[in-house]
């Protein structure tokens, strides 16, 4: 069968027979050997895992943040090959699911996609033209399995190198049963140009519970890496801990953009760290729109002098959410910089949380750093909070906060509905406006889908 | 077309309408003059369907619609509109994106939309890039007249109620507002204006077809330019006479001096 033998060719599944695969419910030891097994791992990346599976077991839930205290490691799967992936019935997909691809203009194909009716997204042709661009290029884009099969020096090299296994719970688990996710590198001095975007390569894989990226730009390059997309994702996965390692060499720049809109019923748990050198910049794009339970803060660590990390993140909070987001810099060397802009909107009962933390240590002077965090709630049911940290052990810097948290006046509606403007679309359009520094700095197909997406969600919580 | 009849609003127990009267047939240009306080401002709002103010009793017609039983957006789109003396920020939303969206644009009508745009933009003396700036904000007194101005112009309503337009103007500003009045009037001959101001500097610019007088809630006196005039002249004192008796909670009894 032809469709086979693609996908075994995108992945590198070294077997075709062992196709139909689904690991026993709950994590052991055996189950962590079945997934390096089927991948075929290098004995070190085994080790690795196994390793990662004491610490997760030896380590206590976090009782910070969101409430984990409903995630059953037992009940859940930690493997399960792309295609086994119990596909959905359009007519058993909810129907507020679907109503929102209509609503936002998803086209045909990718609604089959994303409703897990079709396990494979038929790009094909799309995805190969790109690849010849960039390999012409040294440009490395594929999977993260693929990349420790094809290059296995560099994934050593820094796999865990900014987020070890012992870094938190989650982090642990990942480690131990990491499956697909991104790996890229970009040459010395190679500017790419054109966004990158897991959207040519979706696929269930990319979609995956334990996603593990790696993205490497080398001295002098650029790369705009994006992930994610504003239609709500149905999975009936329940939890999702990815990590993301991202290291910017001296002169670097990396942008990595990610709108997440995963279903209400998944507990969204990533930890995502840039190391950045000398004149390096980081910029973290994040928007949080699904998910019953966010957990998530970018980091930057700016390891050399003149870096620069920027945080932007986005956060929309419904009825039974709790987006718990934010970002973290770290000055490690003098002349850094750094911002961090947060921008969180809670209706209908949902709850946003900011937790950032500023860090500087002693002998990086003249550090600028700026955290903006601004709340809008729409309504009294509804619930913003701020928990930021500041340690600052150095006195020649520059660090500033501000925060504001605001209603949607009755004058700025009364106005906007005197031009005809109804009160949904006009509670829309303030909305817009209060998360537009952000919303500008996303590429524009997304733009156009959150802008018809905060819309509905308005329509939701108006009149 | 729009009449209002024995209108009363009241606000914290305080009588803010005290039983308007006023009709306004197409095509007509109106004024309301009265001293701070009389409620002027607060007719506009109501009269655009502010959700501030309830309506004790009276009513409001524009045509064969009951506005008392619609909202802002509905009133709008019957063809109204109200310039507001104090324009409301809106950030992250430009001067252009806005007006596409209150215009219904669509990909059809772009070009057109555009070229009127620059057209009204020069004749108010501003430029194209105060398109990209967000409604409002950080705009001075004069700019933010100048907004409402290229809104009336944009949106060629059939009834502008124009809450002190020229509040906070200086002469050249207040000869471009009115020139754009004007033109506005020509270009909409069925359209009609009332016109909320203190100055009477204004009217001449403008052809009049009435100056009404409010005072404390109430429309006391009606007239021509004239009556404009003998304000500039002499103040609000006399019409204090006009009310029954004025009420003392409010503050402001005969003998206090009303500057124009």
């Amino acid at each position: 069968m032809n469709d086979l033998q693609t996908i075994d060719y995108k992945y590198g599944f070294a077997k075709a027979e062992n196709y139909f695969f689904k690991s026993k419910k709950g994590l052991t030891s055996d189950v962590v050997r079945e997934i390096s097994a089927m991948k075929s791992e290098p004995e070190w990346m085994l080790k690795n895992r196994l390793h990662a599976l004491d610490i997760f077991e030896s380590k206590p839930m976090p009782q910070w943040g969101a409430n984990l205290n409903d995630i059953i490691f037992e009940n859940i799967y930690y493997y399960i090959k792309s295609t086994d992936k119990t596909k959905t019935s359009w007519k058993d997909l909810p129907e507020d699911i679907r109503d929102t691809y209509e609503r936002i203009g998803i086209p045909e194909a990718e609604k089959n996609f994303l409703a897990g009716v079709t396990a494979q997204y038929d790009s094909e042709a799309v995805y190969h033209s790109f690849q010849k661009q960039w390999e012409d290029k040294g440009v490395i884009f594929t999977d993260m399995d693929t990349a420790l099969k094809k290059y296995p020096e560099i994934v050593k090299e820094y796999f865990g190198r900014n987020i070890p296994a012992g870094d938190n719970k989650f982090a642990a688990l990942n480690t131990a049963v990491w499956s697909g996710g991104s790996f890229i590198y970009v040459p010395k001095g190679i500017r790419v140009d054109i966004p990158l975007q897991a959207y040519f390569r979706i696929n269930a894989a990319n979609m995956g519970q334990f996603e593990r990226t790696l993205i490497i730009v080398d001295e002098g390059a650029y790369v705009h890496y994006v992930e994610g997309c504003t239609a709500p994702v149905y999975t009936t996965d329940s939890l999702h801990a990815a990590v993301v390692e991202i290291f910017v060499k001296k002169g670097a720049r990396c942008r990595y953009t990610t709108i997440q809109n995963w279903s209400n019923n998944v507990y969204n748990l990533v930890t995502k760290r840039a190391w950045v050198e000398e004149d390096g910049v980081m910029e973290w794009v994040d928007g949080n729109l699904g998910s019953k339970v966010t957990m998530k803060y970018p980091s930057c660590y700016l390891a050399g002098r003149g870096a620069r990390g920027e945080i932007l993140s986005l956060a929309l909070a419904g009825a039974g959410q709790h987006q718990d987001a934010g970002g973290k810099l770290i000055f490690l060397a003098s002349d850094t910089s750094g911002e961090i802009i947060s921008k969180s909107v809670s209706l209908l009962g949902g709850r946003t949380s900011y937790r950032g933390l500023v860090q500087v240590k002693k002998g990086a002077e003249r550090v600028k750093c700026n955290v903006r965090c601004d709340a809008l709630l729409l309504d009294e049911q509804s619930r913003s909070d701020t928990y930021p940290t500041m340690k600052v052990d150095e006195d020649n810097v520059t660090i500033s906060h501000e925060a504001t948290v605001s209603r949607i006046e009755a004058e700025k509606l009364f106005y906007l509905m005197s031009r005809g403007l109804t009160e949904v679309e006009a509670t829309s359009l303030v909305v817009n406006g209060f998360i537009e520094p952000i919303v500008k700095e996303i590429p524009l197909e997304y733009a156009v889908e959150l802008n018809r997406l905060i819309q509905l969600n308005m329509e939701g919580a108006v009149g | 077309m729009l009449k209002i009849s024995k209108l009363k609003v009241q606000i914290d127990k305080k009588q803010i309408l005290d039983g308007v009267d006023l009709t306004v047939y197409a095509g007509e240009v109106h004024v309301v003059m009265g001293p701070n306080g009389s409620g002027k401002s607060t007719l506009a709002q109501v009269l655009m369907g502010s959700p501030a103010y309830k309506i004790e009793s009276g009513g409001m017609t524009f045509g064969k619609s009951d506005l008392k039983k619609m909202t802002a957006d509905k009133r709008a789109k019957l063809g109204m509109f109200l310039a507001f003396q104090h324009p409301v920020e809106i950030p992250g939303v430009s001067v252009l994106n806005f007006l596409r969206r209150a215009t219904g644009q669509n990909i059809k009508t772009v070009v057109k939309f555009r070229e009127n745009l620059l057209e009204h933009l020069s004749s108010l003396g501003l430029s194209e890039d105060f398109l990209a700036r967000s409604i409002n904000e950080g705009f001075s007194g004069g700019e933010k007249k100048r907004n409402e101005i290229l809104q009336l112009l944009t949106f060629k309503p059939k009834l502008a109620i124009l809450d002190e337009i020229d509040s906070g103007l200086d002469v050249d500003g207040l000869k471009s507002v009115a020139s754009a009045i004007k033109k506005f009037t020509k270009h909409n001959p069925r359209s009609s204006i009332i016109l909320i101001t203190h100055h009477a500097k204004i009217l001449e610019y403008l052809k009049v077809d009435g100056v009404h007088i409010m005072v404390e809630g109430k429309i006391v006196k009606s007239g021509t330019v004239e009556l404009a005039k003998e304000i500039e002249e002499n103040g609000y004192a006399s019409f204090w006479g006009e009310k029954a008796t004025p009420e003392s909670d409010s503050g402001q009894g005969k003998n206090k001096q009303i500057l124009i």
